[in-house]
């Protein structure tokens, strides 16, 4: 880790942009574990086959869902079907958005295209800008200044990062945005990584989501019933707990400013329905080292490198009880983070910018 | 100047495939498509300085291996977000079992 002398300044045109840039942090090569090439062509290999199945459960399970909700409005049953549609809308949209935006879902690349503008509406996520946030994010990974997707920042603010279980803060991040990207106006952090070309495109994909949350609004307000808020919007509210609780695990407590994934990103073993929600996004270090293998091939590379990897958390109760005094820790020292241990068979964590602090750091 | 550079063997790329190819200060990539014929582009993504020899090859598209933006090998032309700007491509011929590139 390069420890930073200073505050860390999470802007991405800021004093630690200016400085990831000049010691070489910025688009460095990182580390790979060795993959014979035949084996990484197999593993890459594209299907439209499980995805098709899988996006055909995911569509019935939201129409079931939604229909029970309609049923059983007014009563008690109604609770069990907001759960299951909240999540499905709310937390699993995540990381269809996520496959189908690096377009290893499908084989066939409308089918990609289809399910990651639709999720991307789910979220109230801009799916222009959003494509460019995730690019960046693959690039510098946990790279202060240069990352615009760390969920966590230091020293951890820890009502927010409980709050964010209840969806409420990406809530009032996510609509206003898009609100303000509908009237033509993209903040300067936006602006860094999403190419001018893209800039047109990006508003014109943010004024199309208004249109759908205002037809909604006004089929509310026709009908006088909440139910259309409830199935369009609102989820993103209730349904965002489980996004939350697998994705803040990718990353938190971990190293930043580092070159290597193993050192910042997280695998943590989960059980199927939670893989299936998350679409096996649990493999997430091997995720980030080879982003081409498509997410039903993530356990084979799994079983592949596993070697070279940090041995992965058995469960996220683990892992949250592992991170939780690490950011106890954070609060007061922000350099503070978690090296997870390499097994006797993996090759040495790379020195080129973080070896010598990285020890010093994680000791104190 | 131009000039005919060998870059590899026939036989060192399978089909449907792609391998680095490095000459002077500048990366190539070379392909060979499923019906059997010899491309050649820039080695690195047009994006970010990534290897394409990494990537993988479908059809007549090479997808880069970091951020999954992709090109038509054949023609170099970029398939839309992250890659907005077309690859170069170089003439290949195929002689005595040879593949061989037009450089410069």
């Amino acid at each position: 880790m390069t420890t930073m002398a200073n505050k860390r300044d999470y802007s991405l045109v800021g004093e630690s942009t200016r400085r990831a840039i000049e010691i070489g942090l910025a688009s460095a090569e990182w580390y790979h574990t060795d993959v014979v090439r035949k084996t990484m062509k197999e593993l890459m290999q594209r299907s439209d086959g499980p995805a098709i199945r899988d996006t055909i459960i995911w569509i019935a399970a939201i129409l079931g869902s939604a229909a029970g909700i309609v049923w059983f409005w007014g009563t008690w049953w109604v609770v069990p079907f907001l759960l299951v549609y909240g999540v499905l809308y709310g937390s699993s949209s995540d990381s269809r958005w996520h496959e189908c935006g690096h377009g290893t879902a499908f084989r066939t690349r409308w089918m990609n295209d289809v399910v990651y503008h639709i999720a991307s509406f789910m979220l109230m996520r801009n799916p222009v800008q959003w494509r460019w946030s995730h690019a960046r994010h693959h690039t510098d990974t946990i790279i202060v200044g240069r990352d615009a997707e760390i969920a966590v920042m230091r020293p951890p603010d820890l009502l927010k990062a409980a709050l964010a279980f209840t969806g409420i803060l990406d809530f009032r991040y996510s609509l206003p945005t898009l609100v303000r990207q509908a009237f033509g106006r993209l903040s300067d952090d936006e602006k860094s990584y999403i190419p001018e070309m893209e800039q047109r495109k990006a508003v014109a994909s943010a004024r199309w989501h208004m249109i759908v949350y205002v037809a909604t609004i006004a089929a509310a307000i026709a009908l006088k019933s909440w139910i259309p808020l409830v199935l369009i919007g609102l989820p993103r509210l209730y349904g965002t707990w489980h996004m939350v609780t697998t994705g803040l695990l990718q990353h938190i407590g971990l190293a930043d400013n580092v070159i290597d994934h193993r050192l910042n990103t997280r695998t943590v073993y989960m059980n199927p329905i939670s893989r299936f929600i998350y679409w096996n996004m649990n493999y997430h270090v091997e995720h980030h080292m080879f982003p081409m293998v498509p997410y039903h091939a993530l356990p084979k590379l799994h079983e592949l490198i596993k070697h070279d990897l940090p041995v992965p958390n058995p469960s996220m109760w683990h892992a949250y009880r592992e991170v939780w005094p690490v950011l106890i820790r954070q609060l007061k020292y922000e350099d503070f983070y978690l090296k997870r241990e390499l097994p006797p068979t993996a090759k040495p964590y790379r020195g080129e910018f973080h070896d010598l602090e990285i020890t010093a750091a994680a000791a104190e | 100047m131009a000039e005919w550079v060998e870059a590899c063997a026939v036989d060192d790329v399978d089909e449907e495939d792609v391998i680095r190819f490095d000459h002077g200060d500048c990366s190539f990539a070379i392909y060979r498509s499923p019906d059997d014929e010899f491309f050649a582009t820039d080695g690195f993504c047009t994006h970010e300085k990534t290897h394409l020899a990494d990537g993988l090859v479908m059809d007549d598209i090479i997808e880069c291996p970091k951020h999954n933006g992709r090109f038509n090998y054949k023609t170099g032309q970029a398939k839309g977000a992250p890659v907005c700007v077309n690859l170069k491509t170089y003439p290949v011929k195929v002689d005595a079992g040879k593949v061989m590139i037009e450089i410069g």
